[in-house]
């Protein structure tokens, strides 16, 4: 009987089993950023601990690094210390960091493909919950939290329990106007935000199959919106060509052994599952939230849900979304007005995204009153996109063209909404509060979308601007 | 391993968080995820669904509180261990919930804080039942897996693994990874990809 890619990663990388019943794992990978590491330093250092493994741990600075003026010391003396605290950790623990002033900073789910590092086959982890990005590779690839930081840190290993596989097929082709972005909001939006606990979900079909690297990494980014732990593609040509002459890729010779073991570690044709689930590419439109979460989603044709059919707690949680998003049941999520307009994100601050983002936006000007900016999600992309002159049809159009971060996915550096602001987000959370104002209110889309709710003021269907 | 780390029963009084998909940004804001210790975040748990002055986090009835009692998918979002971190340091010891969001779990398992399901109606029983009598006594037994209050007892799920480090007091993670050095040193040499993937 086959075996699929996380089983055979998974026995790669066992170390033993421990009395707990759990697996002890070794960790490939392991990439720390500047949020959820200073505790995890202080614990091994509290232990008198040293990194086992600093060969394959890198650090960079994402979440709270202003977009705007960068220059040292952060206006934010809180972010200030943060910096400061992970330069000390990263020289004393000797573990490369890419810094602000480094041509490889940038979201840390950006760069680890971006310079190679994510390799199919590989465990990789992360205290940060979309470490599943790194999934496209056909990696397994977790989130953790600090003290799991510590743990991987101070052994490079985790302790882990094993996971199911719920193989999710998406056949056909997709629509014009819609992305990847629209495929996850999807498929959460069907199976549920926690329809994947005990899960990790891998993703194919002709749809998938079909899809740019960059294009994975927006589905398996948002696997954790869906409650799966990790969410992954299985490594192709696709894969290899993205991985060939990557700074830190197997090189010469290398590679060509590095693509026979990276073939052999994807799903087995006859690999079992513990689940299966088909989507058709041609069911699946522009999708947008509506909600306060990712599962609260339709398609831009459609309408927000009507109470009436609804009972007990489902009722409950979309009354109260209804409430702090200020529709009403209904209504068509068309026409929206927005306030704010939010490329970027670990979803969808790549090139790519930037390119569908300026189509929409050239020739274009920001709507009065939206505040729209655009936020590469590295250095590298930022690089790549003003090579090619996005930053100026961007700017022309009335969008900040900003330097890179994560931004206003989250409220840890200035971009933040303002009081009860709605906004038009690339981004993977619509939580109360997320983008940083208690009362703001987000409404996730494919940054195509974000585009053309930015220069038409309301949530638009992006089709009717691409003729 | 020192027995204060022993977990078998955590007894408290409980404090009701209604509400199904509590995620972790509600928990703790990101704003104040801007620190480099865990230490003050007890401060701002829940901070912004406390501005309403409603929240249970706020009612005197509930203060001093141990086991908190929440619906389905509590604790989704991210990984920031300091969700748990803060309802610890506000004074949770045990979590009793329809479902809990795996990392939130994980991480609640490697700070030794229980985290046991049981079904929705259990649940509302002990919600409505705290709510009535705030003062009553609640037992998490973890290795009984039953939770016992003033209406009764029911039963609850914890999976294997997990109740025997809480109940054995081995739930440091850290702690049973350490002693593997030799098979960690020979899996990680044999790794294709440690060894310009020359070995297969
Ligand atoms: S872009 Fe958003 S989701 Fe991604 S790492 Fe940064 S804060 Fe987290």
């Amino acid at each position: 009987m086959g075996k699929t890619l996380l089983h055979k990663t998974w026995e790669a990388h066992s170390v033993r089993q421990l009395a707990s019943g759990q697996t002890q794992l070794f960790i490939g990978l392991h990439l720390v950023h500047e949020v959820t590491s200073p505790q995890a330093f202080q614990m091994l250092r509290e232990r008198g601990a040293k990194v086992r493994f600093p060969e394959r741990t890198f650090a960079t600075v994402d979440h709270i690094v202003p977009t705007d003026v960068t220059d040292r010391p952060f206006i934010d003396s809180l972010a200030e210390e943060m910096m400061s605290t992970i330069e000390k950790n990263t020289e004393e623990f000797e573990i490369p960091l890419f810094d602000i002033n480094d041509r490889r900073q940038g979201i840390v789910h950006v760069i680890g493909p971006e310079l190679g590092l994510t390799q199919p086959g590989m465990t990789i982890a992360c205290g940060d919950s979309h470490t599943s990005t790194h999934g496209a590779f056909g990696a397994i690839a977790f989130g953790i939290g600090t003290s799991q930081v510590r743990d991987v840190l101070a052994t490079q290993c985790l302790a882990m329990d094993p996971l199911k596989v719920r193989r999710i097929n998406v056949s056909g082709a997709l629509s014009d106007g819609v992305y990847a972005k629209d495929v996850i909001l999807h498929i959460i939006g069907l199976l549920g935000v926690k329809g994947g606990v005990g899960y990790g979900y891998e993703y194919g079909g002709d749809v998938i199959d079909s899809m740019s690297m960059e294009e994975r990494m927006t589905v398996c980014n948002m696997s954790i919106e869906g409650g799966a732990r990790v969410g992954y593609v299985n490594p192709d040509q696709t894969t290899f060509d993205y991985l060939r002459g990557r700074p830190h890729a197997p090189a010469d010779g290398d590679f060509d052994r590095a693509t026979s073991w990276w073939e052999s570690m994807a799903s087995d044709a006859d690999a079992v599952y513990d689940d299966v689930v088909d989507i058709q590419g041609s069911d699946i439109g522009p999708t947008i939230t509506w909600g306060i979460t990712p599962g609260q989603s339709v398609s831009i044709d459609g309408v927000i849900p009507e109470l009436g059919t609804l009972e007990g707690d489902e009722r409950k949680s979309v009354q109260e979304a209804l409430d702090y998003m200020g529709f009403a049941e209904g209504q068509s999520i068309a026409g929206t007005p927005v306030d704010v307009t939010f490329v970027g994100s670990c979803t969808n601050g790549r090139l790519s995204d930037l390119r569908e983002a300026a189509k929409v936006a050239q020739g274009r000007k920001v709507a009065n009153g939206v505040k729209a900016l655009v936020v590469p999600g590295s250095q590298q992309v930022s690089a790549a996109a003003e090579a090619e002159g996005l930053h100026e049809i961007f700017q022309e159009a009335g969008f900040e063209w900003r330097g890179a971060g994560c931004s206003m996915c989250l409220a840890m550096n200035p971009d933040k909404l303002q009081g009860d602001q709605r906004c038009a987000s690339s981004s993977n959370r619509n939580f109360k509060g997320r983008q940083g104002s208690p009362t703001g209110r987000t409404m996730l889309m494919s940054p195509a979308m974000v585009a053309a709710a930015a220069v038409s003021g309301e949530v638009t269907d992006v089709r009717t601007l691409m003729n | 391993m020192d027995s204060s780390s022993v977990r078998k029963q955590i007894v408290g009084r409980g404090v009701p968080v209604r509400g199904a998909d509590i995620d972790t940004d509600r928990i703790i804001p990101a704003r104040y995820l801007r620190t480099v210790t865990f230490e003050n975040l007890g401060d701002h748990a829940f901070e912004d669904d406390r501005a309403g002055g409603e929240h249970p986090f706020d009612d005197r009835r509930y203060e001093g509180s141990g086991v908190l009692v929440a619906n389905a998918n509590f604790g989704c979002g991210s990984s920031r261990e300091h969700a748990p971190q803060a309802l610890m340091r506000w004074g949770v010891n045990a979590f009793v919930a329809e479902s809990f969001a795996e990392i939130f779990f994980g991480n609640c398992t490697t700070l030794g804080l229980p985290c046991v399901t049981a079904t929705a109606a259990d649940i509302q029983r002990l919600q409505a039942a705290v709510e009535a009598d705030p003062e009553q006594e609640i037992t998490v037994d973890v290795e009984a897996r039953v939770v016992r209050f003033s209406e009764g007892e029911f039963e609850v799920s914890i999976p294997n693994g997990v109740r025997e480090q809480l109940v054995s007091g081995n739930w440091d993670s850290l702690g049973q990874l350490l002693d593997a050095e030799e098979d960690v040193a020979a899996l990680a040499a044999g790794l294709p990809y440690t060894a310009s993937f020359a070995v297969s």
